[in-house]
């Protein structure tokens, strides 16, 4: 999200899902689509049925993987080096698009110096996969007449997210692989609603629309206005430095909405404890979570699908409307009562507010939804963003305006490439840590299980450690037999499952069930300055076999 | 895709047999074996690995051939390497009778116990029973077993058996003529010995019209039957082959379809559809690429034709398949041909390597700048594949079920491209076309009925074998070819199973399409197969019925419940334990067959009350009005 806006001016992935129906090859980097976005995997496959290449860049060879035309298994972290790599193939091969870059970019020469040195055996070298490998991945995105990047936690859980995102975008700037149908940059969404969450301005920086609440007077003014409140001109805190800040004693209250923190932080031994020494802790949520249970007060909510109206915005920005269809149940109230409530005991009276209205207020506040009225929405099964009046369509793909060579205005805002330095993960292996820990969903769990443990499904297996067969044999472990896992920070006790999609070096854990395995003992507490993301997915771990650990060092939550 | 795979693994000879047919895997990932230290940071698959699906009934074959059965290992690695989840290679490998999915001896004799080779009363089967034991039992460490097998298409030297051999370099074989001690002999692991009747014999026994000049006389597409040699291309041109090729490239695409449709040709499947414009529908389609098939899964009780002319004449079926690539435009055919005929495999195996060999296939046949290659699959023991959807699906490494028409194989056949499938028989009358030209094939035979047809005469006849006359000719023509009915003639079984009963009276009817369509009776696949008194003919109908409820391939409802109710109420009526009165029973049997008729997806259960029909009605089997049995 900050890559995009940071590149772009606008947080988004820039196409639509029917673009991937129809583009020429699809390059899912840092993504498990098949199992973790398997609605969007639906508009992949119709792709690869129309005959769209896939390429797959992931170090495990996931299901993903396996619809792939070529997967490339990249040591976990070193993106930035293959994407480096790429670039300066694709350059001195001349294989760049010269006249998007002269006319609608920035910064290509310091760019081009930045990638120089990673010749392809560096890439090699730094990525484990082979040069020529390398070298057929770059030419076939940079000679496709149409071509997608697509990623998700693989490119943002990790220390360096944001640099990780600029890499791909920069790879799509090189070869104008963006602002026409069919090419784009499009990170993948794991909630229905999380595009809306960040529209709507609840992220640090922005008010709702994408208008920055530091850099944007006029916006600012505008949005005081309407409010009838001063705004104070400085970002806000992401969710990782709201922990640093309740560490550091600074935040004393806080208020969670639809969040589950105490299973989902990276570090979670470190985390529960600052949750719990908070002076009030408000919980709001449709399921006594973890972190519910160390709130003072827990509001009980509806469910957003179902017992709610309002709108939700997916990953290729298209608002839609939800409907109510039942009362939420005991005392589960609707969101937007609870907040005017808590409000109105907070001394301010917003009188009643329902969704239309509030709705209705925001497409004065923010051009990009100005169009968007609720017949319209309805009308047309929902609109893409930006619609700036009741005649737009919608935007079926972003940043067409980078094509506009000839009127600057039109244009706009030219797309700087960014230098990016690979930076590989900090938790480093070493002899006693010498395994790299990786995490990932899995198809029928959602996060941590919160929404999806309460059903069952004839796919689900109790969470494990997944290791690679020739691991296991090293071992000497054996499928099912419970085994320590152990970092730097913490240990937890897992089953052992043998995964042929792993190679040797490589383990695997999901974050889905909590209460069996706290994952997230394990996961470095890393996070990337300029988003705030945590680094799941590269951890220093080493297994041992349950004898030899004597229990008091077993870090295991059933063992205490 | 989205492959759980099982995780037994393959033997080193189940890998060997399944890597010889689709080269060694390139990486561990994709099924090699994962070396250690030797880690692999890529993989290919996606497309290209897909794509070869249609090789999941080639290597099941290649795992059968090898080791006998189809373990979980063999069938793991299989789906590793074509990407094919187990669950759907499973519903495959367990749709063929020829494939075993439990350990059994390495040497199968499927005996026939069919129509022509049970008359008797079944003699062979049930001495084996008596003295060897029921059919798929062995003894621990046994060599060998046997089965019961439908028709093995070799009626005319009934009765037949088919040698199904494992291991390396085995090869399977079928008999004729085999005796209670033949197949003992072959349990107890002996090859056959040469007294065994094979059909090298240059006289081909089994086509009778061709032992002599004065019988030769109007044979057309037996012509090189018994002449040539079949597995010499020269000798093949030395006796007019690949002049009707070079003809076609005379006339170009356009110049052969006009052809073929001056000639009235009508298939020769079953379906009578004209020949032209099938081709034509073909060529015109605008989707790309087209595909050709040969229907030889001649699988019909009773059929042997194909057979005959595969094992003697195979260059003229490669021949006849490429002049109809070329004239609908396609550069790939292929011959889909049953698992229960390895003598006409391996001799069209060969034809094809010595015709590629030759430039007759391949890149550039014949220097005329046109692309066009044949593969050959193997069918493994599925009647339902004969029909031309199903067959579809066979060759794309599905189960081999039938698909809904429309669309029709000319939009979207194999593997969803406009395909043209002809049977051998009728692929074979485009040479003699080319070769007298269209107008004066039309000329030959009935009207209506242009051409010669080639009836399997089997049963109780002087000289059972596959004979060609000229369309028009009437039945007890065709039977007094074959010398006549041995003995009082009771009934004549036309057209095969899914055809029907002829009664004595009925002899003179004429074998043309437009006369069979008037009185009722089907000429199906050539079947002519006569019974005289000494034949239990209930016996017989029964067979038929539960040949159909053992075929019916279970996807439509009609079929799958009517075969085996109208089994069921035939065994009733047989064993007078009718539910009701007779005539209730006989309204119930009517009814199933009106339902199969009318509502089955396919061919199969559209006739599969045929021949039953036409023994309650024509001979009066069950009503206690027909000559007792």
């Amino acid at each position: 999200m900050v890559g995009l806006a940071t590149v772009f001016g606008a947080g988004g992935g820039t196409s639509s899902y029917e673009e991937i129906e129809h583009t020429d090859l699809v390059l899912l980097w840092g993504s498990n689509a098949r199992a973790a976005h398997p609605i969007f995997f639906h508009h992949v496959l119709k792709g690869i049925h129309n005959g769209t290449k896939m390429i797959v860049v992931d170090p495990r060879r996931t299901e993903s993987a396996e619809w792939g035309d070529l997967w490339l298994g990249i040591d976990v972290g070193s993106d930035i080096a293959l994407s480096n790599t790429m670039a300066r193939e694709i350059i001195v091969n001349d294989l760049h698009h010269h006249a998007f870059i002269e006319h609608a970019t920035t910064g290509f020469e310091a760019y081009r110096e930045s990638v120089m040195d990673w010749t392809l055996e560096r890439g090699e070298a730094a990525t484990g996969v082979p040069a020529e490998i390398i070298q057929e991945v770059a030419h076939a995105y940079a000679k496709a007449d149409r071509a997608t990047i697509c990623w998700t936690l693989g490119i943002t859980e990790h220390h360096n997210a944001v640099d990780n995102v600029l890499s791909l975008i920069n790879l799509s700037l090189l070869t104008g692989h963006v602002g026409v149908y069919g090419s784009g940059v499009n990170p993948l969404r794991g909630q229905n609603n999380v595009q809306g969450g960040g529209d709507m301005g609840a992220i640090p920086n922005k008010l709702p629309g994408f208008q920055d609440i530091e850099m944007d007077a006029a916006a600012r003014e505008k949005f005081e206005r309407a409010w009838g409140v001063p705004i104070i001109p400085k970002y806000g805190w992401h969710l990782t430095q709201m922990f640093h800040a309740m560490e550091r004693g600074h935040i004393r209250a806080l208020y969670v909405i639809g969040e589950n923190p105490a299973n989902s932080e990276a570090d979670a031994t470190h985390a529960t404890p600052l949750l719990e020494n908070l002076d009030c802790l408000i919980v709001q949520d449709i399921f006594m979570t973890k972190t519910a249970e160390l709130a003072d007060v827990v509001f009980p909510a509806s469910a957003a699908w179902a017992e709610a109206e309002g709108t939700v915005t997916n990953s290729e920005r298209r608002v839609q409307r939800v409907r109510k269809a039942l009362d939420p149940p005991g005392n589960a109230k609707d969101d937007i009562w609870i907040i005017v409530q808590l409000a109105k005991r907070l001394g301010v009276d917003w009188g009643e507010v329902t969704a239309h209205a509030a709705w209705e207020e925001l497409r004065t506040l923010s051009p990009m939804h100005a169009g968007m009225s609720y017949e319209r929405l309805e009308e047309l099964g929902g609109i893409q963003w930006p619609c700036p009046d009741e005649t737009h369509p919608g935007t079926l793909f972003l940043h067409a305006r980078l094509w506009e060579f000839d009127d600057p205005e039109k244009q706009g805002t030219k797309a700087p490439f960014s230098v990016v330095i690979d930076d590989p993960p900090v938790d480093g292996l070493d002899a006693e840590f010498p395994l790299r820990l990786t995490t990932g969903r899995r198809l029928d769990s959602y996060n941590t299980g919160v929404q999806s443990g309460g059903y069952t499904s004839p796919l689900r297996r109790p969470e494990s450690i997944e290791v690679s067969p020739e691991d296991a044999e090293t071992l000497g472990v054996e499928e099912g037999e419970r085994v320590t896992v152990t970092s730097r920070r913490g240990s937890v006790e897992a089953p052992v499952h043998i995964d042929h999609g792993l190679r040797p070096g490589l383990v695997f854990m999901t974050l889905h069930f909590p209460d069996e395995v706290e994952t997230n003992r394990l996961t470095i507490e890393a996070n990337d300055p300029k988003s705030g993301t945590a680094e799941f997915k590269a951890t220093a771990v080493r297994i041992d076999k349950r004898a030899r650990v004597p229990a008091d060092v077993s870090g295991n939550r059933d063992a205490e | 895709m989205d492959l759980h795979l099982m995780s037994a693994s393959p033997t080193d000879d189940e890998r060997a047999a399944v890597d010889e047919l689709l080269g060694p895997p390139d990486t561990g990932w994709v099924g090699g074996e994962r070396a250690p230290g030797e880690e692999r940071r890529f993989a290919r698959g996606g497309r290209a690995a897909r794509e070869e699906r249609d090789f999941l009934l080639p290597a099941l074959h290649a795992l059968q051939a090898r080791v006998g059965w189809i373990s979980e290992g063999g069938l793991t690695y299989v789906c590793q390497r074509l990407t094919v989840p187990p669950a759907e290679a499973f519903g495959v490998a367990t749709f063929y009778t020829m494939f075993s999915l439990r350990p059994r001896p390495g040497t199968v004799v499927h005996v026939c116990d069919d129509l022509a080779c049970r008359i008797g009363g079944d003699v062979l089967c049930s001495e084996l029973e008596r003295t060897v034991g029921a059919p798929g039992e062995a003894a621990d460490g046994a060599v060998a077993t046997w089965m019961r097998s439908p028709c093995l298409g070799m009626c005319e030297r009934a009765p037949a058996a088919l040698v199904q051999r494992s291991g390396p370099g085995a090869s399977d074989e079928a008999l004729g003529t085999v005796s209670v001690a033949q197949v003992r002999r072959l349990l107890d692991g002996d090859t056959p010995e040469p007294e065994f009747a094979r059909p090298t014999d240059p006289r081909v026994p089994s086509a009778p019209q061709t032992w002599d000049d004065d019988s030769r006389v109007g044979v057309r597409l037996l012509r090189r039957v018994g002449v040539v040699d079949p597995s010499s291309i020269d000798d093949y041109r030395a006796h007019g082959g690949y002049e009707a090729l070079r003809r076609a490239h005379e006339l170009g695409s356009d110049g052969v379809i006009r052809e073929v449709t001056d000639s009235q040709l009508l298939g020769r499947g079953g379906a009578a559809f004209p020949t032209g414009v099938k081709w034509k529908a073909v060529a015109e389609q605008a989707a790309r690429p087209h595909f050709f098939v040969c229907n030889a899964d001649e699988s019909e009780p009773g059929t042997f034709k194909d057979r005959v002319v595969m094992e003697q004449d195979p260059f003229a079926v490669i021949e006849a398949l490429t002049i109809a690539g070329h004239a609908t435009g396609c550069e790939q055919g292929y011959i889909y041909i049953r698992g229960e005929y390895p003598l006409a495999t391996e001799r069209l195996v060969h034809a094809i390597a010595e015709a590629r060999r030759h430039g007759f296939l391949g890149e550039d046949v014949m220097g005329e700048g046109f692309a066009f290659d044949i593969e050959l699959r193997r069918g493994a023991g599925a009647y339902i594949c004969g029909e031309e959807t199903a067959l579809f699906n066979s060759i794309e490494g599905k189960r081999g079920e039938p698909r809904n028409k429309p669309p029709f194989p000319v939009q979207r056949g194999l593997f969803g491209k406009p395909t043209g499938i002809n049977n051998v028989e009728t692929l074979l009358n485009v040479l003699e076309i080319l070769r007298v030209g269209g107008a004066a094939f039309a000329e030959i035979g009935a009207e209506g009925s242009a051409g010669t047809r080639l009836f399997c005469l089997s049963g109780t006849v002087a000289r059972p074998g596959l004979y060609e006359v000229e369309a028009g000719a009437t039945l007890r023509e065709v039977l007094e070819l074959a010398g006549g009915i041995l003995g009082t003639p009771k009934a004549v079984l036309l057209g095969g199973a899914a055809g029907g009963f002829v009664t004595p009276e009925d002899l003179d009817i004429r074998l043309t399409f437009k006369a069979a369509r008037e009185g009722g009776y089907t000429l199906g696949s050539g079947v002519v197969m006569a019974f005289n008194e000494s034949v239990d003919l209930v016996d017989i109908v029964l067979r038929i019925a539960r040949f159909f409820r053992d075929e019916s391939c279970g996807q439509c409802v009609p079929c799958r419940v009517g075969t085996v109710r109208q089994d069921e109420a035939l065994h009733r009526l047989v064993s007078e334990r009718t539910i009701g009165s007779l005539q209730q029973e006989l309204a119930l049997i009517d009814e199933i067959a009106q339902v199969m008729r009318d509502a089955s997806i396919c061919g199969l259960g559209q006739t599969a009350a045929s021949a039953v029909q036409s023994a309650v009605q024509r001979l009066h089997l069950f009503d206690g009005q027909g000559a007792s049995a």
